[in-house]
């Protein structure tokens, strides 16, 4: 399935795969006004050293120990594209998933209700937005 | 090939059908079912009482599973008795089936200790399944006073799942603090502050010496007057049917790594097995709901023939009252066994990291839980402390302290 995948040597730390990420979930069509002096929650992050940048979002592991440890059933993995969805609706919030994912891909939304990267499959962007928007192809959304 | 018969529908009986799916795709499962309702998310009861899970979507599984599966469930049925030569099972209505694998995912029963005066008590309940919830739920009025035995995960999910529905809730535990076989003393502070903002009384280490009616005389001699009882003092594993049966057991059944019990052809798993646990390089109970579907998972491949090993298993708890959350993993350590534990706090939040031969060998977050799952990998995965920027590590759990050559493993790979 094509992943998002990190070049971490080109990633300028701009972190403004966040705010197209947060824009791209908000289903706001004017990104100011979705995002202007507000708290965001992407599902994407920059993780940082001294030394090095890069964005980290869902994996979409083969075996995914999210979906194995959910207790709530709102995570699941849709066996015909791969792709590890959250039926928010469902999350309760009990923070095991945070417990367990290897990467540090989900955290509570603004509402407490965890959310993760579902690679924009299902919103206006239909492609995965940080990617698209990410100035210098530190990030990039294909089959490996 | 003989049929599947699985033991149990709950979770861990969910990752064997899993399992065996994965290795043949055709061979009819059984599932004997003592609970009448589809495999449902346990955990969720709680919040079902709290009224942000509804009893009607708490299914684990899509309606269609059993049936795409190949899947036959005998609801309402026990199996009482396995005979491991015939290679038969016999329920509570005499049908005897027979089995070419078994795998026995009964999972655990509530333990209630000899009270003296408990059946003086009108109303008292269990918290296990779906059905004690709906009897706690039909019984629970605005003016009922609910005193619950036991301060462990069980008894305080239903007390935040009652707190906004009663007119007060009283705790009591024979142990010193709550949540006690998983919090050391300074957790469980935080814990019982929070627990206690919402309302809650407890008496710690005491316990109810008798009851008589509607009122618990402590052992201490407090009075505690109460409409329901709950008791969640703990759970034994289900562990008779192989027990019965010759097969090795502990305080559960006894598992190798590949799940499979002493017995020939029978495989356990979830809350009733006894598995590898590698935090302590040894077998132990390890009652959780990843574990138990980990566990099935590989039992259920074995049993179709594939060739499964789960050595991973390792003690993690996400518990939550109030907003507050503690995850924990691994285990901590004990001041005579050396290591090192590295502590941070603040106002309302605590971090401990317990490290011990160059490895990080537990955690407790409480109130920080951001990207845990990066401290829990490090764990799982015996990952040397010196091979990460453990400094880093200390401040956040953040993968940049990873090395170059396993961040391009783990961001530019498939995983």
């Amino acid at each position: 399935m094509k992943r998002v995948y990190v070049n971490e040597e080109w990633c300028l730390g701009c972190h403004l795969c966040e705010y197209n990420c947060a824009f791209a979930n908000s289903g706001m069509t004017d990104m100011a006004t979705a995002l202007k002096g507000k708290r965001i929650f992407p599902r994407i992050h920059i993780e940082e050293s001294d030394r090095i940048t890069f964005a980290v979002s869902c994996r979409h592991c083969a075996d995914p120990l999210c979906v194995k440890a959910c207790i709530s059933g709102a995570l699941t993995k849709d066996e015909a594209d791969g792709v590890i969805r959250i039926d928010r609706s469902r999350c309760v919030g009990c923070f095991t998933c945070v417990l367990v994912c290897p990467y540090g891909a989900l955290a509570p939304g603004e509402d407490g209700v965890m959310q993760k990267c579902e690679l924009c499959l299902k919103n206006t962007c239909g492609e995965p937005a940080c990617v698209k928007g990410c100035p210098n192809r530190a990030i990039v959304y294909e089959e490996r | 090939m003989a049929d599947y018969i699985i033991i149990g529908n709950g979770t861990a009986a969910l990752g064997c059908i899993a399992g065996i799916r994965r290795v043949d795709p055709g061979t009819p499962i059984t599932v004997i079912s003592a609970e009448t309702h589809p495999a449902y998310c346990r955990p969720l009861i709680s919040y079902a009482l709290e009224g942000r899970a509804k009893p009607e979507a708490m299914n684990a599984r899509p309606a269609d599973f059993y049936e795409k599966n190949g899947v036959t469930v005998l609801y309402g049925k026990r199996a009482v008795r396995i005979d491991p030569e015939a290679h038969t099972v016999q329920l509570d209505d005499g049908q005897v089936l027979p089995y070419g694998k078994l795998c026995v995912a009964a999972g655990s029963t509530p333990f209630v200790p000899p009270m003296t005066g408990l059946d003086t008590v009108g109303q008292k309940f269990s918290f296990m399944t779906m059905d004690d919830m709906l009897a706690l739920d039909a019984a629970a009025k605005a003016d009922s006073r609910v005193l619950i035995v036991g301060a462990g995960l069980i008894g305080l999910k239903c007390a935040e799942g009652l707190a906004r529905r009663v007119a007060h809730i009283t705790v009591c535990d024979l142990a010193p603090r709550v949540l006690s076989s998983i919090l050391d003393e300074e957790g469980a502070a935080l814990m019982q502050a929070k627990l206690e903002e919402a309302g809650l009384t407890f008496y710690l280490g005491d316990t109810v010496d008798r009851f008589d009616g509607n009122r618990a005389v402590m052992k201490r001699g407090a009075e505690v007057d109460f409409d329901l009882l709950v008791l969640a003092v703990g759970v034994r594993a289900n562990t008779a049917l192989i027990r019965e049966a010759g097969g090795e057991v502990n305080r559960g059944i006894v598992t190798d790594t590949r799940m499979h019990t002493s017995l020939p052809d029978i495989y356990a798993a979830g809350d009733c097995a006894e598995g590898y646990d590698a935090s302590i390089g040894a077998n132990r109970v390890l009652a959780i709901l990843p574990n138990a579907e980990m566990q099935g998972e590989c039992a259920g491949e074995n049993m179709a023939g594939g060739d499964c090993v789960f050595d991973r298993a390792i003690p993690m708890n996400a518990i939550g009252f109030f907003g507050l959350h503690a995850l924990c993993a691994g285990r901590s350590l004990t001041p005579d066994e050396g290591g090192e534990t590295i502590v941070e706090r603040g106002p309302g939040w605590l971090k401990k990291l317990y490290v011990k031969d160059g490895l990080l060998v537990g955690f407790a977050l409480i109130g920080c839980e951001e990207r845990a799952g990066i401290y829990t990998s490090l764990i799982r995965e015996k990952i040397p402390l010196d091979t990460v920027d453990f400094d880093l590590l200390k401040q956040a759990a953040t993968s940049a302290a990873f090395s170059p050559a396993v961040r391009r493993q783990k961001y530019g790979g498939a995983v």
